[in-house]
């Protein structure tokens, strides 16, 4: 039985950039900023980094594909660097490599970073995929979109649980509420505005049942973590945090193209949370877990993603976000600092953005947001569509 | 004897009042004015794929290996070079030791394409024929032919058991007569004078093909049960009854203020409104008109009991319609009417026609995979099976989708995804008998779609890439006729 990465590595250093439509910076802007900030924060020397980890995934839209943008970017003496991409989990890609580098004893530090710069293409929404899925898949997939994609999960979620879409929406609407609540105290998040429940409601269809607010902010920003061998994270700092388990799981073509799953949850995520639980050795995650940032690029994802990883019972993630379980002051606040939803969703960034929320919220540093003394917090990373996707799940504490 | 063995036929769901093409340019020129409404195709139809709905209509129950030849007739194909036929083989998923052939550059190329059917099979080159008409014709807002035209396709198979009704002869009159027009690179049709046309082609051509048919089978006008001629003016077709001595209980109806008139397939389309409603001994002629006529007899036989009531023919599609009531989607469904795409709409990816060579079955012919070791059926084919109790390698067999129904898994309405007739709107297919894939959805709204409602496969033009002049086929879902 392979003993996995739990507590064999540390984050030592995290940096991020504020997220929103950065007209005035280029991805290798934002790739110097988010290091600055991570390296000062780790306060190591540069010269200390031994490898790379680069996450970018639309990199077409921006700098390019390769590591090299980021390795010029940082003037990076001839490291070894990798450029990794898996849809909108390509962060957490890049946090695994670095700190599957680290554990495997090949390096002591690394640096694992996540740059998308988005609003270069023109129009709303993530880059169009016609060119992007493949010379036969675009003769035969839908023209879709992401919000499209979620959205079909949201119509089954519905009908197995006979939940009246408006009802649903409602439901989902509060899911959005809360992280535009937390996204007003984060002063690096792209959409610091309270809404209420009658505007999210009214809000114009993007795909339905998904109004505007159900959606995720589109943003450009970039985010990085210094790991290190766990056994000498203390020489830098007194308060590392540890990883206790970083899984994925990747679809089969089962959900899409066999009939078993029935489309109203994540079988990757569900797959990938007990992996994860397994491997940090928690097994009531309802009590354990302290504070989740999910992959809420819609509210409907947000919601079957309590049910994915055991929080809420199937069916009934609902009652417990109507009790606030999930709020800033509830039993496990998610999206503290305002998730996709608020904080905003540049692709390569969000996992280790997510990363960056639970390791200041553990060390104590999460300012007008900071929750009441966390001990071990979740994130959860998804790319692709319900029916096709990868899920990246990473457990964090002290 | 050869003769037709069986009929299919395709009316896009989309129907137009004329008075709202009236309502928006008939201030151009009053005399436009016609009353009824007009099949409009959707904005993902044109002849190819109404020619692959009416020949799907047709081959209902018949075996397609004993199909040896497809023959399609349209003046408005998407290619001037590429054949049509060839596409709705590979759409047929048929075999490819057949004859394929395009009929085309004038209206009657629909019943040209009939009478080299059936000479194909009295010569004994093929035992039996498809063959489909179909015309998707724009007219310049403002004309007449705006008002006039419609959008259809027929189909049927020629062959030489089975026959339902009998092609006894023919006779074609063939003129140098330029009535329209549409020159090499020219967007809409062009016509002289409507006196002249009606005067010295329609009100001659018609009635000296139908005398000469008659003539030939030594049969009066008496003797006909039913004659179909395309309506041209209203007042004329009336008149060539009357010179033809025909009662007009036994004009076929036009079907202009149904449908309109729809080019290369109006004569095949009259057909099989006629063979619907005929009876064993009736005999029909059809006319078809342009540059000269074509006109057939056929002599219906016992046999068409056996399939009536099994197609969807011209009634049901009649009855499955839908009003479209605004004037500027029908004529940006055609690109008359440049639209705001947006950038994102604007985007188009190459089409890699190895990819499409290599992929052909899956893509034009919706042929999966079935698993021989567990039965598992799986779309886009596989070579390691999908079921996850299974995984079998190498062990599949082909497995046609096109022709299967299904229910709608789940669904979504996107207005952020470009399209011609937003939202577009999409899901899964769980297709009876096994397999799961997603799939555009069209001709439908948001109101009319449930989970689990039953839909079916139709063939449809899933994009088109002007720059490099390819357009793109694929399948979506649309609700069951029933």
């Amino acid at each position: 039985m392979a003993e996995g990465i739990k507590d064999k590595v540390a984050i030592i250093g995290m940096g991020c950039t504020k997220f929103g439509e950065r007209w005035d910076m280029g991805s290798e802007d934002l790739i110097v900023d988010a290091f600055k900030e991570c390296i000062e924060d780790a306060g190591i020397d540069r010269k200390e980094i031994q490898a790379a980890w680069y996450g970018s995934c639309f990199d077409e839209v921006n700098v390019g594909k390769a590591a090299t943008p980021l390795s010029i970017a940082l003037k990076l003496p001839f490291l070894p660097v990798t450029r990794v991409e898996n849809f909108c989990a390509t962060g957490s890609e890049a946090l695994r490599g670095a700190a599957y580098a680290v554990a495997s004893g090949a390096y002591d530090i690394c640096l694992a970073l996540g740059c998308e710069k988005l609003k270069d293409t023109g129009y709303g929404g993530l880059p169009e995929m016609a060119n992007l899925m493949g010379t036969k898949n675009r003769l035969i997939m839908p023209g879709m979109t992401a919000p499209g994609g979620f959205a079909m999960m949201a119509t089954r979620y519905f009908a197995k649980y006979g939940i009246d879409p408006d009802e649903g929406k409602k439901i989902m609407a509060r899911v959005s509420q809360k992280s535009h609540a937390n996204g007003v105290k984060n002063p690096k998040a792209h959409l610091r505005a309270e809404v209420t429940e009658e505007q999210i409601l009214k809000a114009p269809m993007i795909a339905w049942p998904l109004g505007l607010f159900d959606c995720c902010g589109v943003s450009d920003g970039a985010a990085a973590a210094i790991v290190c061998r766990a056994d000498m994270a203390k020489n830098f700092r007194p308060d590392p945090v540890r990883i206790k388990a970083l899984q994925i799981a990747i679809s089969s073509g089962e959900e899409m193209m066999y009939t078993k799953w029935d489309g109203s949850y994540v079988e990757t995520g569900t797959r990938c949370g007990a992996r994860a639980y397994e491997e940090a050795g928690i097994k009531n995650p309802r009590e354990e877990i302290s504070l989740m940032e999910v992959h809420d690029c819609f509210s409907i994802t947000e919601l079957v993603t309590y049910e994915d990883l055991q929080i809420s019972p199937r069916g009934k993630a609902g009652d417990d976000v109507r009790d606030g379980f999930f709020d800033l002051d509830g039993k496990i606040p998610c999206q503290p600092d305002g998730g996709l939803k608020c904080f905003g969703h540049p692709i390569g960034a969000s996992g280790l953005r997510m990363m960056y929320e639970v390791y200041k919220q553990i060390q104590g540093k999460a300012g007008d947001r900071q929750i009441k003394d966390p001990k071990v917090g979740l994130t959860h990373n998804m790319g692709g569509f319900p029916a096709m996707n990868l899920i990246s799940v990473c457990i964090a504490g002290l | 004897m050869v003769g037709i063995t069986s009929y299919g036929a395709y009316i896009p769901r989309y129907r137009m009042d004329r008075s709202i093409v009236y309502k928006a340019m008939g201030w151009l020129n009053p005399a436009t004015f016609m009353r009824g409404e007009k099949a409009v195709a959707n904005f993902d139809e044109d002849s190819v794929t109404m020619g692959v709905a009416a020949g799907i209509d047709c081959m209902t129950g018949i075996n397609r290996d004993e199909i040896g030849a497809v023959y399609f007739a349209t003046t408005t194909s998407p290619y001037k070079e590429r054949q049509v036929a060839e596409i709705i083989a590979t759409a047929f998923d048929l075999s490819s030791d057949i004859r394929t052939a395009d009929f085309g550059a004038s209206l009657k190329a629909g019943t040209t394409a009939l009478l080299s059917a059936r000479d194909a099979v009295k010569a004994g080159s093929a035992k039996n024929v498809i063959l489909c008409a179909s015309d998707c014709r724009v007219g310049k807002p403002g004309s007449a032919q705006e008002e006039i035209f419609g959008d259809a396709g027929a189909s049927l198979i020629i062959g030489d058991s089975g026959v339902i009704a009998t092609l006894e002869d023919s006779c074609s009159v063939s003129y140098d007569f330029i009535d329209h027009w549409k020159g090499d690179g020219q967007e809409f049709d062009r016509q002289w004078e409507d006196r002249f046309i009606r005067d010295v082609g329609y009100k001659k051509f018609i009635p000296e093909a139908i005398s000469g048919v008659l003539k030939k089978c030594g049969l009066e006008t008496k003797d006909v049960a039913k004659v179909a001629y395309p309506c041209l003016y209203a007042g004329d077709h009336k008149v060539i009854a009357k010179k033809l001595g025909l009662d007009p209980a036994q004009v076929q109806d036009p079907m202009i203020d149904k449908v309109g008139y729809t080019g290369t397939s109006n004569p095949l389309l009259l057909l099989v409104a006629a063979l619907e409603d005929a009876k064993p001994g009736d005999n029909i002629v059809i006319v078809s008109f342009g540059n000269g006529s074509d006109a057939l007899l056929f002599k219906v036989t016992d046999e068409i009991e056996k399939i009536r009531g099994n197609r969807r023919g011209v009634k049901k599609h009649l009855d499955a319609r839908r009003e479209l009531m605004s004037y500027n989607k029908a004529i940006s469904f055609r690109d008359t009417l440049p639209i705001e795409k947006g950038i994102r709409g604007e985007i188009m990816a190459t089409t890699a026609l190895s990819e499409l060579w290599r992929s052909r079955k899956q893509v034009l012919g919706l042929c999966g995979s079935k698993c021989k070791s567990c039965g598992t059926p799986q779309f886009p084919p596989q070579r390691i099976c999908v079921n996850p109790d299974c995984l079998a390698m190498d062990q599949m067999e082909d497995y046609r989708f096109s022709d299967k129904r299904g229910a709608l898994f789940t669904y979504t309405a996107d207005n952020l995804a470009y399209s011609t007739n937003p939202p577009a709107i999409y899901g899964f297919n769980n297709f009876e008998g096994g397999g799961r894939f997603w799939f555009d959805m069209t001709d439908v709204d948001l109101e009319s779609v449930k989970v689990d409602m039953p839909v079916e496969m139709s063939f449809r033009r899933k994009y088109v890439d002007e720059e490099k002049g390819i357009h793109g086929y694929f399948w979506k879902m649309v609700p069951v006729i029933d």
